[in-house]
Order: structure tokens, then C-alpha cells, then sequence
């Protein structure tokens, strides 16, 4: 029972590559570990044919959405990596996140501290909009305290500024 | 003579700050690059050792080191020296005058070999009245030694500037290597030196915030991998997890009259103010708002709590009274201000300010009565963490210099300017301890 339903994941999660892969800019990473389960994925899932609503329950590929400085809003483009995560955690209400708010290095230390905990909470808000139950929700802060990329410009600044889906097994 | 057993007690307490050493780490550099033009001329001749073979610290310059730091003073070198006196009748005042000295410090260190004690006696004269302004005596054993001489600087600071010094205090901040992998606490002398390793970790240790005695420290530490606060006890190592509530738990701050402890919790859903009583052990929440408020700092009379709040829509800071709760905006100049802390005279607030969106981020100073702000820092990058020496003269904050994150001071009034680089590895978060008595 685990196994299939851990399979059907990623069976569809390749499906989504493939889609976002058409629609963007294909990801170096994201291909290449899609090779690496191609043969159960399609085993399982993906020979009678799921259709694109289905599809949509697989682990969403972006795993970060991006701010502003000083913001919490989330900006139009992250809205479409949010739904597919409602999507995935309201197919698969075992799945818990853990929601990480983060900071760049800009201002002060303690005040970036609520403010990554605002990030986490406003990508919440969506999710749970989106159907997801709170209780598969949980908010963490690092604030300034844990950059994604060295460096102290607008380039690593706006890595910086992010909130990270981090799934609990 | 006369301040000798005030003295035994000044001595006793050095001694009892020192009982929690484990091993000496990684020291600050202090590197001055900007003096007072209005500073006092002042040459502390080498002090004389007795016996000559016991000198094993060069007392007067640690007391000329603290004295030119401060910025108050400029200092006379050794080889710029005509003579070196050893007593009153050695000195020519006019060879003082001639290198226009308006201050002249005489001292020796007596070694008594049945206590193992350091007995340094020093006195003060004013050049140009050509008389003994102060006389007095301090003593401590051979690791107390550089004690002696922050509290001989402290009494001559005083004498001059009718201000406390400060040199005998403790500084805290959290050491990190360029990575950010690796976290020690640390507590040394005013002046960098002495660092102690309190608390070593491979998560984030910030906002470490002294209690009034001095006796404990604060902080948030991210070892479980969420902010929760510690109190640390620094005599006897234990510590206390006070704040591990859902949500964050930050930015802790001992009132000055040592009763509570203002934190930022969100435990109710949002960044708020929360006053612990130390007494009881209980929460009471002073700030109510779907915006953040934050970086709790008290009034000197413990009476009021300033705080960043964003709930104009940016960060700007606001006071909250401790009895009545009521709340009042009190800077409205600038994007960005943040993590406030009031002078002791209560005229100014010290503070992070960004004056325009994309602009880089000083210290600055509002003067509350005018409502003028001054940026007190330029040639520090990222400035934050600003904190107030406890006789109201340094600020203490860190910042990005060239590429690394290090420490830095500056003057209340922006004329006295020096940089605290760690010998190795980065280093932020900097708290000034109280003047213990």
C-alpha cells in the first residue's frame, strides 16, 4: 500500500515534469532524477492512462517561492507553485509540510525573524484557501539566519528571500 | 587610601567575574579610524615595577589604549616622552607643557610576594595648575592584572570627563566562521580581549542580552531547529529554556530594573510584545496588531518599551507604556527604522535606519525633542544590532566591512569611529554588559 501510493507519486511528479518542462525552462536537476525512477513510474501509474487532475497530485517539482524585500505578499508568480502544492497535499492528506520562512541579510536581524515567520504564514493562508488542511501545516522562522546563497548582493539577496516546502517523509 | 575598601570590593567582583572561564578563544581586534579633533592631551608614563622582574604587563598602555578608544583623549607614546618620572618631585611641568600635555598620569605596581598580589598605585596631574589631582590604588592578582588597568582607566575617564567608564566591562557576541556552520557565544573584556566561550553550537545562537547584574545572560538559540529562548546563568553555566512557544520566539531584553524580561513571541498567531515577570514566571502581552512587532527595548526607567512594529506598512519604531498599555509612533523619517534603543538621558534614540527604499542601512541617531535624524556610520555596510555602552558614550553594532561581517563602534555623536574585526572567522550580535560596582 505504501509502496504504490510512493510510486504513483512519482509516476506523476514525471508526468508533471514533463509538463513543466514543455511550458518553461527545462531543469537540469528535475530531468535527471526523473530518469532514475522512470521504470517503476511507468509500471505503475502511467500505463491506464491518469488524467490531468490526477496528474496534478504528484510532488510539485519548485520547492521555493520567492519575496520581495521587506514583503510577505506573495507575488503572482509563486501563486501557481502554491496551488500545485494545495493540489498534491489535498490528494495526499498523509502529506505533512513544513513551511521554512527565510530573510535576506538586509535590515535587522530580529525583525527579519517575524518577517520570516510572516512569508511562511502568508504561503499557509494559500494553501489552506486552496483546501489543504491546517493540520498538515506547520510555520518554521530562520529569519537572516540561514541564506541559500553566499554573497552580499541583489543576486544572492533574492534566493535569499523565500519560503522552502520542506515534506516530512 | 581613603578609596581603598570601595576599591577591595571593585577587585572582589573582577575576581568573581572570572570563575567562569573555560578556554580563551579567538579575540577582537580594535582598529581606530576616526578620533575626536577636541580631544584631551594626556601622557601616562610606563609605570614602575617593583620588583623590576614581576612586570609582566604593560599597565599604561592598556590604560592609553582605553583612553585613546574612547576618543575623549589623545595619548602621548613612550618615545615621545622627554623623561620618564617616578615620583612628584621627578616632574618638570614644563617639559609637559612643552609637549602640550594637559594631563600627566605617574604609576607603579607593587608585587607582594606573601599575597601574590599586584598593588598599582597611580596618581593624576593637571599639567598647567601643576598639581596632584588624584591619588588612588587598585590591586588584583596576576589574572586580574589587566582589570586593574581598565579600572585605573575607568577612575581617570571619570575624573576628566565627568562621564563613568566603561573599560571595566563585558562584551557578548556570537562568533561564526565565514560559512556560518559553527556558533560560539562569547563574553570578553570591553576591549576585546579575555574572550570566553559560553555557549558553542552548529545552529544560530543571536540577540544575547545582559541582565542588569551581570550575572546572566539571554539569548535565542536555534539549536532545536526553531528559536527558543535561554537564560544562561554565567557563573554556574546552567541554563534555562524560558520561551520554546509555538512560533517564534525572539529578541529577548532584561529591564534595567531587572523585574522582566520583554520578548517577541507569536504563540497567539502574530509577532508580538510580551512581558515575562521574573518574579511570578508570567506572560503578559503588551501589543496587539495583525503587523510585527518585534525588538523590545526598555526605557531607562523600566517604565516603557520601545519596539519595531511594520504595521504602517514598514518598519518604524513605536513605544508601548508598561502600565496603561497605550502606544505612540515615534519615528516617521526614513523606509526602514528598526531595533531602537533609547539613550540614557532619554533624548535620543539610537537605531537601524534605512532612509529610502534600496538605500543602505547606518545607524543613526533621532533626537526625539526635534525630531531630526543623523547618521552616525558611512563606512560600514548591512549595519545592525546597534547597542549602547553602558555609560551612554559607544555604540556597539555589527556590519559587513569589505566582504566580512564584523564588529564596530561608534560615538553617540558619530565623531569617534573604531572597527572590531575577529582575528579570524566573522563575528555579530554585539551586547554591552552593565558597569557592575
Amino acid at each position: 500500500m505504501q509502496f504504490s501510493t510512493l510510486s504513483k507519486t512519482f509516476a506523476l511528479s514525471l508526468l508533471l515534469a514533463g509538463i513543466v518542462g514543455c511550458s518553461s525552462d527545462p531543469k537540469k536537476d528535475t530531468s535527471d532524477a526523473g530518469s532514475d525512477i522512470r521504470s517503476d513510474a511507468t509500471a505503475t501509474g502511467g500505463i491506464d492512462g491518469q488524467d490531468t487532475d490526477d496528474a496534478m497530485s504528484g510532488m510539485p517539482e519548485m520547492m521555493t517561492v520567492y519575496f520581495d524585500f521587506d514583503r510577505s505578499e506573495i507575488k503572482p508568480i509563486a501563486r501557481d507553485t502554491i496551488e500545485m502544492h494545495a493540489k498534491y497535499m489535498s490528494m495526499n492528506s498523509s502529506a505533512r509540510v513544513i513551511l521554512e520562512g527565510h530573510c535576506d541579510e538586509r535590515g535587522t536581524v530580529e525583525y527579519n525573524l517575524a518577517l520570516g515567520e510572516r512569508r511562511a504564514n502568508s504561503v499557509k493562508r494559500v494553501l489552506i484557501a486552496s483546501g489543504v488542511s491546517p493540520d498538515q501545516i506547520e510555520t518554521v522562522s530562520f529569519g537572516e539566519e540561514r541564506p541559500s546563497m553566499p554573497g552580499h548582493d541583489e543576486s544572492a539577496w533574492s534566493k535569499n528571500r523565500r519560503v522552502e516546502f520542506k515534506y516530512q517523509n | 587610601m581613603r578609596l581603598m575598601p570601595k576599591l577591595v570590593c571593585c577587585v572582589l567582583n573582577l575576581a568573581l567575574t572570572m570563575l567562569w572561564i573555560p578556554a580563551a578563544r579567538a579575540e577582537l581586534v580594535i582598529e581606530i579610524t576616526q578620533g575626536r579633533a577636541s580631544a584631551i592631551p594626556i601622557a601616562i608614563v610606563p609605570f614602575q615595577w617593583h620588583p623590576k622582574s614581576q612586570e609582566i604587563e604593560d599597565v599604561a598602555a592598556i590604560i592609553r589604549a582605553n583612553l585613546k578608544r574612547s576618543g575623549h583623549f589623545n595619548t602621548l607614546l613612550p618615545t615621545e616622552m622627554l623623561s620618564f618620572p617616578k615620583t612628584e618631585k621627578d616632574i618638570y611641568f614644563r617639559d609637559w607643557r612643552l609637549l602640550k600635555q594637559d594631563y600627566l598620569v605617574l604609576g607603579d605596581v607593587n608585587y607582594e610576594s606573601e599575597t601574590g598580589e599586584y598593588v598599582a598605585h597611580f596618581e593624576l596631574y593637571d599639567v598647567y595648575q601643576k598639581k596632584k589631582i588624584m591619588s588612588y590604588k587598585a590591586q588584583g592578582d596576576k589574572r586580574e592584572l589587566r582589570g586593574v588597568a581598565h579600572h585605573i582607566s575607568d577612575r581617570i575617564y571619570e575624573r576628566l570627563t565627568g562621564i563613568p567608564g566603561a573599560f571595566s566591562t563585558k562584551i557578548a557576541y556570537v562568533s561564526t566562521t565565514k560559512e556560518r556552520k559553527r556558533f560560539r557565544l562569547e563574553v570578553a573584556d570591553a576591549d576585546g580581549y579575555n574572550a570566553k566561550t559560553i555557549l558553542e553550537s552548529n545552529d544560530s545562537v543571536i540577540s544575547p542580552s545582559w541582565s542588569p547584574d551581570g550575572k546572566q545572560l539571554a539569548y535565542v538559540s536555534f539549536e532545536n531547529d526553531r528559536s527558543q529562548i535561554f537564560i544562561h546563568n554565567l557563573a554556574t553555566g546552567k541554563r534555562q529554556m524560558i520561551a520554546g512557544f509555538k512560533g517564534i520566539n525572539s529578541a529577548p531584553r532584561f529591564s534595567p530594573n531587572g523585574r522582566y524580561l520583554a520578548a517577541t513571541l507569536s504563540k497567539d498567531g502574530n509577532a508580538e510584545i510580551y512581558v515575562l515577570d521574573l518574579g511570578t514566571g508570567s506572560w503578559r502581552r503588551m501589543t496587539r496588531h495583525y503587523g510585527i512587532d518585534t525588538e523590545a527595548s526598555w526605557s531607562p526607567d523600566s517604565k516603557k518599551i520601545l519596539f519595531t512594529s511594520s504595521r504602517s506598512g514598514k518598519p518604524q519604531i513605536y513605544q508601548v507604556e508598561l502600565a496603561t498599555g497605550d502606544v505612540e509612533r515615534l519615528t516617521f523619517e526614513g523606509n526602514y527604522n528598526a531595533r531602537a534603543q533609547m539613550t540614557h538621558d532619554g533624548k535620543y534614540l539610537i537605531l537601524v535606519h534605512q532612509a529610502e527604499r534600496g538605500g543602505d542601512f547606518y545607524i543613526a541617531s533621532l533626537d526625539l525633542r526635534r525630531g531630526s535624524t543623523q547618521i552616525l556610520t558611512s563606512d560600514t555596510a548591512l549595519d545592525e544590532s546597534p547597542c549602547i555602552s553602558p555609560n551612554g558614550s559607544m555604540i556597539l553594532y555589527a556590519a559587513n566591512y569589505r566582504g566580512r561581517t564584523i564588529l564596530a563602534a561608534v560615538s553617540v555623536d558619530g565623531q569617534v569611529r573604531h572597527l572590531l574585526p575577529a582575528k579570524f572567522g566573522e563575528v555579530r550580535e554585539p551586547s554591552w554588559g552593565p558597569i557592575l560596582h
